[in-house]
């Protein structure tokens, strides 16, 4: 079995060929994953017991002749703010550098529920704080299409593990951006779903009105099953949405002729023009598919960097005061109170990145600014999000860049934050506006690095997106 | 500038954080730059837009509210199990009140 070549669909023909079990499988799986880490840092842990066990499972459901499930003996990475009861999870923070969580989220159950097997949990920007994974505690993430390069962030080592071919598929979180900007970088599927289309229980939380699990893979159709296994609604998480899951894969039809196309002004300047270039031949593929594509406008774009970073600072700041070093952190040693002890384990144990966001966002929400900051923030979510609407009156679907430019080199904006906010202005929109998105790969600059196209569709029209994304997957010849 | 360092202490210790000089030094700066950039909001109107906290309303306001039935909570010792330090059932903290 050639490891990193494989397909959710190659998986389950290789078990029912028999040409290999599920348990050996996960075995070579976990022993190639192994080896190549070192490479790039993308996984924190292995879960060797834990696959071996899923894996068995599948073997036995095999035997009896049942069905394997949709994600039947398929190796998984799952992003370390995602929590593996029994496996230690750290969020990229020295603080939960040693947690070992209690229960499983709701995602993972439903993963292994379909038959996935949960490898190793990834590397990832502290508490998903970052565009770059170079904010985690354990180390920055190496590009593994060019490891002098950032993967992106904040689901760093989830787009590599699927690009490097340690895992078929992963999941990652999204709250700016941080599944379809690394799905960028790396050159990789990236799917944010609709708000509430996922359920959040068991994922830790940032800002959560901006919050997303989504799946990683190596093309559409493997994107699609996993978003299918995980969606739905769940009572652990009252955002959770009730509208049903419609098959995701019968879209999947490469019919896109006369849909409605539309290209946002606001989000061709500014481009890397490389970025730009790429973008506009896969337009051109979607125009020989049949797609009727035309300009439209989405004028509160440029408000997006100030309304995102309000917002997901103050939810930021409100989440993360659990981290007290009373409950599940350590804790520092120096502490002679107990307001020393909160002040010092929280000084010692966030990292520069994180402490910057708790800072703004306890600052936004402080007496007299309240207003001034998070309010009108507030407001002006709301303009973005109608911006989107009055879209989806005109256009089915909405493609767009996913980043200005493809990987930069690690270190090459870490000192710079807001210059690193500016770069997220892509992707924010659409977790502010709560839509559907996902990053599709649209061929690689003269340099080799990866560039994503992006589409954006009406709340709950994930079937249009992945229509979208696999008959342009199908067609693109560059 | 937007943000003075006494600012910056002021906010720390409403957010519990330990800073040190050099980085309440730089999160001044830091701050400074990204609160600058947050003024452009000012530029657009927006008296009579509605705030929005969350994006989708699709359920009735009571759909989402879980059955009023007790279900088994973790036990004491996992949830202890994470815990700097605990003893006889309890999360242990450095002393609050002198007796």
């Amino acid at each position: 079995m050639d490891i990193p070549s494989l397909s959710i669909d190659s998986v389950r023909e290789g078990l029912r060929t028999r040409n290999f079990s599920a348990v050996e499988l996960a075995t070579a799986a976990l022993a190639h994953a192994e080896k190549e880490n070192p490479a790039t840092n993308a996984y924190l842990s292995f879960c060797p017991e834990r696959a071996l066990d899923a894996a068995r499972r599948v073997d036995e459901k095999i035997a009896r002749g049942e069905d394997p499930g949709p994600l039947g003996g398929v190796p998984v990475a799952v992003k370390d703010v995602i929590l593996t009861k029994g496996v230690r999870t750290t969020c990229g923070s020295k603080l939960l550098a040693n947690y070992i969580p209690p229960y499983d989220a709701t995602a993972v159950i439903r993963l292994e529920q379909a038959g996935g097997v949960i490898i190793g949990k990834t590397n990832c920007d502290e508490f998903a704080m970052g565009s770059s994974n170079e904010n985690s505690a354990f180390g920055p993430v190496r590009n593994p299409v060019d490891t002098d390069r950032v993967p992106g962030g904040s689901s760093g080592g989830s787009a590599a593990v699927v690009a490097q071919g340690t895992a078929v598929v992963s999941l990652g979180s999204d709250t700016g951006g941080s599944i379809r900007q690394p799905a960028s970088f790396c050159g990789v599927v990236g799917v944010t779903p609709t708000y509430g289309r996922v359920s959040r229980y068991g994922l830790t939380a940032f800002a959560s009105s901006l919050d997303h699990i989504g799946p990683f893979a190596r093309n559409v159709k493997d994107s699609a099953r996993l978003l299918a296994v995980i969606a739905g609604r769940d009572e652990m998480d009252s955002t959770s949405a009730f509208a049903p899951v419609p098959d995701y894969e019968a879209a999947l039809d490469g019919d896109i002729r006369g849909l409605r196309i539309g290209l946002p002004k606001e989000y061709f300047q500014g481009l890397a023009s490389e970025t730009g270039d790429l973008i506009a031949r896969g337009v051109d593929v979607l125009k020989s598919l049949g797609a009727e594509v035309r300009e439209i406008s989405l004028p509160a774009t440029e408000y997006a960097i100030a309304c995102y970073y309000i917002i997901c600072t103050a939810e930021a700041s409100s989440n993360l005061a659990r981290y007290d070093g009373v409950r599940y952190t350590s804790r520092a040693d120096s502490a002679e109170s107990l307001t020393d002890m909160y002040r010092s384990t929280r000084g010692e144990g966030f990292g520069t990145e994180c402490k910057r966001r708790i800072m703004l966002g306890t600052y936004v929400l402080s007496a007299g600014y309240y207003d001034a900051y998070y309010l009108k923030a507030q407001k002006v979510r709301a303009l973005i999000a109608r911006d989107f609407e009055n879209a989806f009156g005109q256009v089915d679907a909405i493609v767009a860049p996913v980043s200005p430019f493809p990987a930069f080199k690690i270190g090459e904006k870490i000192n710079d934050p807001l210059s690193m906010y500016l770069s997220d202005i892509y992707t924010i929109t659409g977790d502010l506006a709560g839509i559907p998105c996902m990053s599709v790969p649209c061929g690689r600059t003269g340099a080799g690095l990866p560039v994503g196209m992006q589409i954006l569709t009406k709340h709950f029209a994930e079937a249009t997106m992945f229509r979208v994304a696999h008959a342009f997957e199908s067609e693109r010849d560059f | 500038m937007k943000i003075s360092e006494k600012e910056v202490r002021y906010v720390a210790d409403l957010a519990n954080l330990k800073l040190t000089d050099e980085e309440v030094h730089r999160m001044a700066a830091d701050l400074d730059g990204i609160l600058t950039h947050m003024d452009k909001l000012n530029e657009l109107p927006t008296d009579d837009v509605e705030p929005m906290a969350q994006v989708l309303y699709e359920a009735d306001e009571t759909a989402t509210l879980a059955d009023d039935k007790p279900r088994p909570s973790l036990d004491n010792a996992t949830a202890m199990a994470n815990a700097p330090e605990h003893g006889a059932g309890y999360f242990k903290v450095p002393l609050v009140i002198e007796r």
